[in-house]
C-alpha cells in the first residue's frame, strides 16, 4: 500500500506492506534510525515518537495507520543545533546512561509537558509511566524532565547537576551528598 | 517480532466498513486502536486475514450529548474520553476509569470501542460500562442493535457481537445528581494489568455529600472471564452512612464470583482484595472519609 | 619556545589557526562533575545501535527455538522455508554440526566439573524452550521471521528437570542424559576455623540462627535486546562482527576458538551498547551463528533479538537457595557462619556460569569479624535458560543472606540490628583486614558512612514512630531495614583469578597516543554500555596530563583501535581500566620531561611539571607546554639522541588487590496490612567508593543499582511452570518497575580512600544493587515480625505479604509477637528453618 507521511519535516511517500510496522518502516524504510525497538508487547516504550503531536508507541502503530500524518522522531526534535528544552535537561542532569530508552524517554516527556506544562514530580512519573529505563533509577529522569519544564514555562532551568568550575583540590575535597 | 502478512482495508464511513467486514470473511479482524491486537500480531499469537482498520471512519469518533445519555463513538480514544467535558461531568467513573489504562502513549491510540469489544475482564473499562448500565451499540448488515453491557460480556475475551458486526457506539446513561465516584486498580506496577478493579459511582441522600447512600454501582474488573456488576452490594450499600456500614454490606461482594489464579493472584487473594477494594472505592465515592 | 617548532608545514598551519593549539589546563579535573561527553549522540538520536547498521547486500538471519523445555529432535525439515521467495539459506543443527563448534564456558571451578558440550544449535536434544534448532537467512527481516513458520521440526517429549532440589535427588530426569548426574559441581570452602567445633566450644553461649532463603530467577532485560551483525570478505577469510556485546575483545579470542578462525581475522566492533548488566558478558550461539553462516554464504548477515527471544536466549540472573547458618555467643559476638548453596546452572555452562556462586562464596562474611566460615555449593542442571552474571553477579545473593540473618539473629537475641551490625563489623583503625574468607579488605569505614546515613535518614525519629503506631495498631505497618555491606570488585588480580580456576586474567589495558597539535587520543579496553567511560577516562587523562578535557578523545570497543583489553563487567573499569590510563599517562610524561629538558637545555632533574607545563627550577622564563613537547617530538627534529620520536604509550594494568566499595543503606517502607502492598516511604543510602573521578556519574550508578536492587526486592521473578515454560516471557508479566514505582534516593557519600590502587578509588556499578535487595527485604520483615512472620520469598509480593500476615486457616494474625528492641532476650536457642 502506498502511504505518505512527513517525518522530521520531510514527506515521504513510499509503497509498504500493511503488516509493516511504522517502526519499521521508519528505521528499514527510510533510513530514520534514532528511534530504536525494546520490546514487542508495547511496554518498554523506546519506540515512542510523536504522531501529529501526541506520543505514540511506533512498534504499535502499522505504517498505513500512519498515513497521511506528520511525525517527529528524536531526529527531528531540535531545531537545526539548537536541542529542544528537553534534550538539554535530560545531559544537564544525567537523565541517561546507556541511552537506549532516551528518545523515546525525551518525546514521552515533551508530550507529557504539552498538557501539563507545570508538573509535579508525581505527575512526571505517572507521565513516563509506559516508558522503561534500566540504567538511571528514573530520578535523573524526573529531575531532568522538571527542570525542561521550568525552562519551557519561562522560569529558567533548575539547578544543573554537572560543575562547571573546576572540583576543588581532590586532597581536600570532602565527603559530599 | 513481525506480525504475519494480512490484507488491509480502510473505510471511511461505517457503511462501508460494514460491509468490508462482511466481504473479508470469518478470519477478518477489526483493528480499532490497535494496542492490544498488534501486539498479538507480533507474537503471532492471531492470523488475520484480514485487517479492517476503523481509525479513518470518522463518524465513530467523539462523545456527543443525546438525551439523557452520551454517546461515545467507539473510535473515540481514551484520552479523549478521560479529558472530554461532558464525560467529566456526566460519567466521571468514566474518565477517572480510564486514566488509569495502561499509559499515556497506549491512550492515544486506545479507544473506548475497542477496549469493550476486546472483552478482557482485566480491562478498566468493562466493568465501568457495566457500572453506568451502559449501552452498546452495534452495527451488521442486518441494520443497528442495541446491547446492553450485561448481556454484552459473554465470556473470556468472548462478546455478543456477533462476527460481522461493529461496535459503532456506547451510550452512556448520565449520573444526574450528586454522585460521588471512584475506581480502586490494584496492580504491582504501573503498567501492569489490574489484579483486581472496583469501580463505584454513589448517590447521596439529598444529592448532597455526607450523610448516607441513597444508590450505589459496583462494578468489578478481573473478578472472573467477564466483567461483574455486584448487584446484591449495591443494594446492601443503600442507607450506609459511615466506613463501618460501608465495610459490613462490602463483604459479601466476592460471593458467587470466579476470579483466575495466575501470576497476579490466587482467587482467594482476589476475592479478599475485591472486599477491601470495594470497601474503600464507596468510601471515597461517598466522601465518608479516608 | 626553541627555534624549531616554528619551522615546518606543521606548525606553519597551526600557527595559521590558533585555536588548534590548546588552552591552558585549569585544573580540578579529578572530582569535578563534567558533562557527558557520550550524551550529544544519544539525545539527538545519531547513535550506532547494532541493529542501525547496515550495509550492502545485508541478509537477515532468524532463528528457530525449541518450545518444549526438553526433547529428542526427530527430524528437522527446512525444505519448505527454502522455497519461500527470498529465502537465502536455512539451516538446521545437523547441518552446521561441523563447523558451528560449541560455546565456551571459561570458569570450570573445579576439574571435575561437568561440562556438556553446548552446540549453538541443538543437534539431538533441545534442553530450554528457547534452545535454537535452526536459524533461515533472507534478503529481509520479515521473511526471515515467515519462514520460521515454514520449517517442521518433529520432537519426541523428554522430561523437563525444572526444581533444583528435584534435580539432585535420586532417580531425577536427566538434563543431559549421557552424563548421569544433573550436579555439574560440588565446591567446599571452609576458612578460617572449624565451624562445627567453633560452635561446640561455646557450648551453652552458642546462639545459632538458620534461615533458607531463595534467590528468585531474574531476567536481566538491558533495553536494547542484543543483535550481531557480521561482515565477511570471504575470500581473505576475514570478519567484522559487530554485537550489542559489553566484551569485544573476550568475543574475539572466543569466535577464533570457536570457530577455528584465525583470532588475526577477526575484528569485533560493539558499537553503541544499550545496557548489559551482566547480559552481554557472553559469547552466544547467535554471535557463532552469524559468523559461521556469514562465512558460508559470504555475504553480510544480521541478527537482531527480540524482547521474547531476549527473555529465553539471553542469560537469567540469581536463582539459588541458600541455607544460611549464622552462629554468635550470647552477647552478640559473631562467631561463624555456614553456607550450603543451590546454583541453577540451567540447561548448559554459557562463559561463566558456574563461577557466579563462586564469586559469592567470598561475600557473605560481608563487613563482620568471624572466626569460622564454612561454605559449599552445589551447581545443579534444570532443563531453563543458562544463568550466568547479572549486575553483581553472585554479590547481592551472599550481601542478600547476611544482610537477612543479621537482622534474624538481632531478633533472636533481642537486640537492635544496628547495634549488633556495630559489635561486630570491622573498625576503622582494624584496616587492612584480612577476613576470615580469605581476602584483606584494604580501606574502608563504616563508622562514618553508617553515622552519616543515620543521620539523614532520621533513624532515631522513625524508631520512636513506629513503635508509637505498633502501639496505635496502625493497620499501614512501617517498616525500617537496615543493609551495610562491602563488595570485591574491581574484577581482578589474575593470580586470584587463576587460583579459582577462572580461563583468564583480570588485567586491563591503555593506550595514550599524543597527536601533533596536543590533543590526545586515549583507548582503552575497558568497553562501556552506558556507563560514560568516555567522559571519565577524559578527567583522569585531563588531570594526569594536564590538557584540556575537550582535548581527550577515548576510543573503545573496536578491536582494531583498541586491540587489547578484558572489556567491562565487575565494576571494573575505573578501578583495572582507569588506572592502566593513569599509569600510560605516567609513561608519557616521564618521556615528555626528557625531551622537554633536552629542549630546555635543562637536567632532567631540575625540570617540573605542573598544569601542563614544563618549567625549570630557577628559571622562571624555561617552560614548555606538554602540547608543545607533543609537536617536537611529532617534528623529531632536535630529540636526545637515539631516542623513539613519540609520546605514544602503552600500560597494562593487573590488580593487586580488588577494590572493597562499601556503605549503608537505609530503607522505611509502609505495608498495607488489608492488602500486602508495600510502599517505599524513604530510601537513603551513603556510599563509599573511595576518590571520586565524576561525582555526577557516580551518582547515576548508584541510582541505578539502587532500583535495580528494588526490583528484585519487590517486583520482578522468572516463572517458570512444570513444564519448564517460562510464564514470564514478556514485559508484560516480567514487571520491571517504571518510574511510578519506584522512590526518591537519598544519597551520599564517604570517601576513604582505596589503598591498592594509585587513584584511591573502588568500583560503583554494582554497589547499589547489592546493597537494596536486603535493605528493602529488611524493612518488610521489621513490618511483619511482631506478627511473628519470619520470611518472605522475594519479590514481596501484595500477595505474599498478605498471606504472610494469615494462618494456614486464613486468619488474620496479630501484633503478639512484638519484639522491643533492646529488651530481653526472649528464648534465644537456635531457629529453625523456615
Amino acid at each position: 500500500m502506498r502511504v505518505r507521511m512527513k517525518v522530521d519535516g520531510v514527506v515521504y511517500e513510499d509503497e509498504v506492506e500493511p503488516r509493516t510496522l511504522l517502526t519499521h518502516h521508519l528505521r528499514d524504510g527510510l533510513g530514520r534510525v534514532g528511534t530504536p525497538i525494546g520490546c514487542d508487547t508495547s511496554n518498554c516504550g523506546s519506540c515512542t515518537l510523536l504522531v501529529d503531536g501526541e506520543s505514540v508507541k511506533s512498534c504499535s502503530v502499522l505504517a498505513v495507520q500512519a498515513d497521511g500524518t506528520e511525525i517527529t522522531t528524536i531526529q527531528g526534535l531540535a531545531e537545526g543545533s539548537t536541542w529542544h528544552p528537553v534534550q538539554k535537561a535530560f545531559q544537564e542532569h544525567h537523565g541517561l546512561q546507556c541511552g537506549y530508552c532516551t528518545p523515546g524517554m525525551i518525546l514521552a516527556a515533551v508530550d507529557l509537558l504539552s498538557h501539563n506544562p507545570d508538573p509535579t514530580e508525581d505527575e512526571v512519573r505517572h507521565g513516563l509511566e509506559g516508558n522503561l529505563c534500566r540504567c538511571t533509577g528514573y530520578q535523573n529522569i524526573v529531575k531532568s524532565v522538571l527542570s525542561a519544564a521550568s525552562e519551557m514555562r519561562g522560569d529558567g532551568p533548575l539547578p544543573g547537576s554537572f560543575q562547571d568550575a573546576p572540583a576543588e583540590s581532590h586532597e581536600t575535597a570532602g565527603a559530599s551528598s | 517480532m513481525i506480525p504475519a502478512a494480512f490484507d488491509y482495508v480502510a473505510p471511511t464511513s461505517l457503511a462501508e466498513a460494514v460491509s468490508a467486514l462482511s466481504e473479508a470473511g470469518e478470519d477478518a479482524k477489526i483493528l480499532a486502536g490497535g494496542q492490544s491486537l498488534i501486539p498479538v500480531l507480533r507474537l503471532r499469537l492471531a492470523f488475520p486475514s484480514t485487517l479492517v482498520d476503523l481509525g479513518r471512519v470518522d463518524e465513530l469518533r467523539g462523545v456527543r450529548e443525546d438525551g439523557d445519555s452520551l454517546v461515545i463513538g467507539a473510535m473515540t480514544r481514551h484520552s479523549e474520553v478521560m479529558d472530554d467535558p461532558l464525560v467529566r461531568q456526566y460519567a466521571g467513573l468514566l474518565a477517572e476509569a480510564t486514566a488509569t489504562v495502561a499509559d499515556p502513549a497506549v491512550r492515544h491510540r486506545g479507544t473506548f470501542g475497542g477496549a469493550l469489544a476486546h472483552a478482557d475482564p482485566a480491562g478498566d473499562l468493562a466493568a465501568v460500562a457495566l457500572a453506568l448500565d451502559a449501552e452498546l451499540v452495534a452495527e451488521g448488515p442486518g441494520g443497528r442493535r442495541t446491547i446492553a453491557a450485561r448481556d454484552f460480556f459473554v465470556n473470556y475475551l468472548e462478546t455478543a457481537l456477533s462476527p460481522d458486526e461493529i461496535l459503532a457506539a456506547v451510550r452512556v446513561p448520565k449520573l444526574e445528581g450528586f454522585w460521588g465516584v471512584r475506581y480502586e486498580k490494584f496492580h504491582r506496577v504501573a503498567q501492569a494489568w489490574a489484579i483486581v478493579g472496583v469501580a463505584a459511582a454513589v448517590r447521596m441522600d439529598g444529592d448532597t455529600p455526607g450523610g448516607s447512600i441513597a444508590e450505589a454501582r459496583i462494578g468489578l474488573t478481573n473478578m472472573g472471564a467477564t466483567p461483574v456488576r455486584a448487584s446484591s452490594v449495591e443494594g446492601a450499600l443503600v442507607g450506609a452512612a459511615d466506613r463501618a456500614a460501608v465495610q459490613e454490606a462490602s463483604s459479601s461482594v466476592a460471593e458467587g464470583t470466579s476470579p483466575p489464579s495466575d501470576l497476579g493472584g490466587q482467587a482467594d487473594y482476589r476475592q479478599h482484595l475485591a472486599r477491601v477494594l470495594t470497601a474503600r472505592a464507596v468510601t471515597a465515592a461517598a466522601g465518608l472519609g479516608g | 619556545m626553541t627555534e624549531q617548532l616554528d619551522a615546518g608545514l606543521v606548525a606553519g598551519e597551526i600557527a595559521e589557526h590558533p585555536d588548534a593549539l590548546s588552552k591552558p589546563y585549569a585544573g580540578g579535573e579529578l572530582g569535578r562533575g563534567r558533562r557527558r561527553k557520550e550524551d550529544a549522540k544519544l539525545v539527538t538520536g545519531q547513535t550506532n545501535w547494532t541493529d542501525n547498521i547496515t550495509l550492502p547486500g545485508l541478509l537477515h538471519m532468524t532463528v528457530l527455538r525449541s518450545p518444549m523445555a526438553h526433547a529428542r529432535i526427530v527430524s528437522v525439515d527446512v525444505s519448505a522455508a527454502l522455497e519461500l521467495p527470498g529465502v537465502i539459506a536455512a539451516y538446521s543443527g545437523a547441518d552446521l554440526a561441523d563447523v558451528q563448534g560449541a560455546l565456551p564456558c571459561a570458569w570450570p571451578v573445579t576439574a571435575e566439573m561437568v561440562h556438556p558440550d553446548h552446540p549453538p544449535l541443538a543437534v539431538d536434544e533441545v534442553r530450554y524452550v528457547g534452545d535454537g534448532v535452526a536459524v533461515v537467512v533472507a534478503r529481509d527481516r520479515y521473511t526471515a521471521v515467515d519462514a520460521l513458520e515454514a520449517i517442521a521440526v518433529e520432537y519426541e517429549q523428554l522430561p523437563a528437570v525444572v526444581d533444583m532440589e528435584a534435580a539432585i535427588a535420586e532417580g531425577a530426569d536427566l538434563v543431559h542424559g549421557d552424563k548421569g548426574t544433573n550436579t555439574c559441581f560440588r565446591w567446599p570452602f571452609a576458612s578460617g576455623d572449624n565451624y562445627a567445633e567453633t560452635v561446640a566450644a561455646a557450648g551453652d553461649d552458642a546462639v545459632v540462627v538458620k534461615r533458607r532463603f531463595r534467590q528468585q530467577r531474574l531476567l536481566p532485560t538491558a533495553i536494547e535486546p542484543r543483535g550481531v551483525v557480521v561482515a565477511p570478505i570471504a575470500a581473505a577469510d576475514e570478519y567484522t562482527v559487530y554485537s550489542a556485546t559489553q566484551i569485544p575483545h573476550i568475543l574475539r579470542v572466543m569466535l577464533a576458538l570457536v570457530t577455528g578462525i584465525g583470532e588475526h581475522k577477526i575484528r569485533v566492533i560493539a558499537p553503541d551498547v544499550g545496557g548489559g548488566f551482566g547480559s552481554k558478558l557472553n559469547v552466544y550461539a547467535e554471535e557463532v551463528l552469524a559468523l559461521v553462516v556469514a562465512k558460508k554464504l559470504g555475504r553480510p548477515i544480521k541478527w537482531t533479538e527480540s524482547r521474547s527471544e531476549n527473555y529465553q536466549a539471553t542469560i537469567h540472573g540469581r536463582d539459588q537457595i541458600q541455607d544460611i547458618e549464622i552462629a554468635a555467643t550470647r552477647d552478640g559476638t559473631l562467631l561463624g557462619l555456614k553456607v550450603e548453596l543451590l546454583a541453577d546452572m540451567g540447561a548448559y555452562l554459557q562463559l561463566i556460569t558456574p563461577g557466579i556462586p563462586i564469586l559469592g562464596a567470598f561475600m557473605y562474611p560481608a563487613i563482620y569479624k568471624m572466626k569460622a566460615y564454612d561454605f559449599h555449593c552445589t551447581g545443579v542442571f534444570t532443563t531453563k535458560t543458562p544463568t550466568d552474571a547479572y549486575r553483581g553477579a553472585g554479590r547481592p545473593e551472599a550481601t542478600y543472606a547476611i544482610e537477612r540473618i543479621m537482622d534474624e539473629l538481632a531478633a533472636e537475641l533481642g537486640r537492635d540490628p544496628m547495634d549488633l551490625r556495630k559489635q561486630n563489623w570491622i573498625r576503622h583503625e582494624e584496616f587492612p583486614y584480612d577476613m576470615v574468607a580469605g581476602l584483606t579488605y584494604d580501606s574502608g569505614n563504616y563508622e562514618a558512612a553508617t553515622e552519616k546515613a543515620e543521620q539523614m535518614f532520621d533513624l532515631a525519629g522513625l524508631r520512636a514512630e513506629q513503635e508509637r503506631r505498633r502501639g496505635d495498631n496502625d493497620p499501614m505497618l512501617l517498616g525500617i531495614g537496615i543493609s551495610t555491606f562491602t563488595e570485591m570488585c574491581g574484577l581482578a588480580p589474575s593470580r586470584v583469578l587463576g587460583s579459582l580456576s577462572y580461563g583468564a586474567g583480570g588485567w586491563e589495558a591503555a593506550q595514550i597516543r599524543m597527536l601533533p597539535t596536543g590533543k590526545v587520543e586515549v583507548t582503552s579496553g575497558a568497553t562501556p554500555h552506558g556507563q560514560g567511560h568516555h567522559t571519565a577516562w577524559s578527567q583522569i587523562v585531563a588531570d594526569a596530563l594536564g590538557v584540556p578535557f575537550e582535548d581527550v578523545e577515548v576510543v573503545t570497543g573496536d578491536t582494531d583501535s583498541s586491540p587489547k583489553g578484558m572489556d567491562t563487567y565487575g565494576s571494573r573499569s575505573l578501578v583495572v581500566g582507569g588506572i592502566a590510563i593513569h599509569k600510560a599517562t605516567g609513561k608519557v610524561l616521564e618521556k615528555a620531561k626528557r625531551i622537554a629538558a633536552h629542549l630546555l637545555e635543562a637536567a632532567e632533574g631540575d625540570v617540573e611539571f605542573s598544569g601542563g607545563t614544563f618549567s625549570v627550577k630557577g628559571s622562571p622564563e624555561a617552560t614548555m607546554t606538554i602540547q608543545q613537547v607533543a609537536l617536537a617530538t611529532f617534528a623529531a627534529h632536535n630529540l636526545p639522541d637515539g631516542m623513539e620520536p613519540t609520546l605514544d604509550s602503552d600500560y597494562v594494568y593487573d590488580p593487586e588487590n580488588f577494590s572493597y566499595p562499601h556503605g549503608t543503606h537505609l530503607c522505611a517502607v509502609e505495608i498495607d496490612s488489608e492488602t500486602g502492598f508495600t510502599t517505599i516511604r524513604k530510601y537513603v543510602c551513603v556510599d563509599d567508593i573511595g576518590r571520586i573521578v565524576n561525582p555526577v556519574i557516580v551518582e547515576g550508578q548508584v541510582h541505578g543499582g539502587i532500583a535495580q536492587g528494588i526490583a528484585q526486592a519487590l517486583y520482578e521473578e522468572a516463572v517458570h511452570d512444570a513444564e519448564g515454560n517460562l510464564t514470564t516471557g514478556s514485559l508484560v508479566d516480567y514487571l520491571v518497575p517504571a518510574a511510578p514505582d519506584l522512590p526518591h534516593f537519598d544519597t551520599g557519600r564517604t570517601e576513604t580512600p582505596s589503598t591498592s590502587n594509585p587513584l584511591g578509588v573502588k568500583g560503583v556499578g554494582e554497589a547499589g544493587t547489592i546493597a537494596s535487595t536486603p535493605a528493602v527485604m529488611n524493612a518488610i520483615h521489621d513490618a511483619l515480625r511482631p506478627f511473628g512472620v519470619r520470611d518472605i520469598a522475594m519479590p514481596a509480593t501484595p500477595e505474599r505479604v498478605w498471606r504472610a500476615l494469615r494462618h494456614d486457616d486464613g486468619t488474620p494474625r496479630d501484633a503478639s509477637g512484638t519484639v522491643a528492641y533492646g529488651g530481653p532476650s526472649t528464648n534465644a536457642t537456635s531457629g529453625g528453618t523456615s
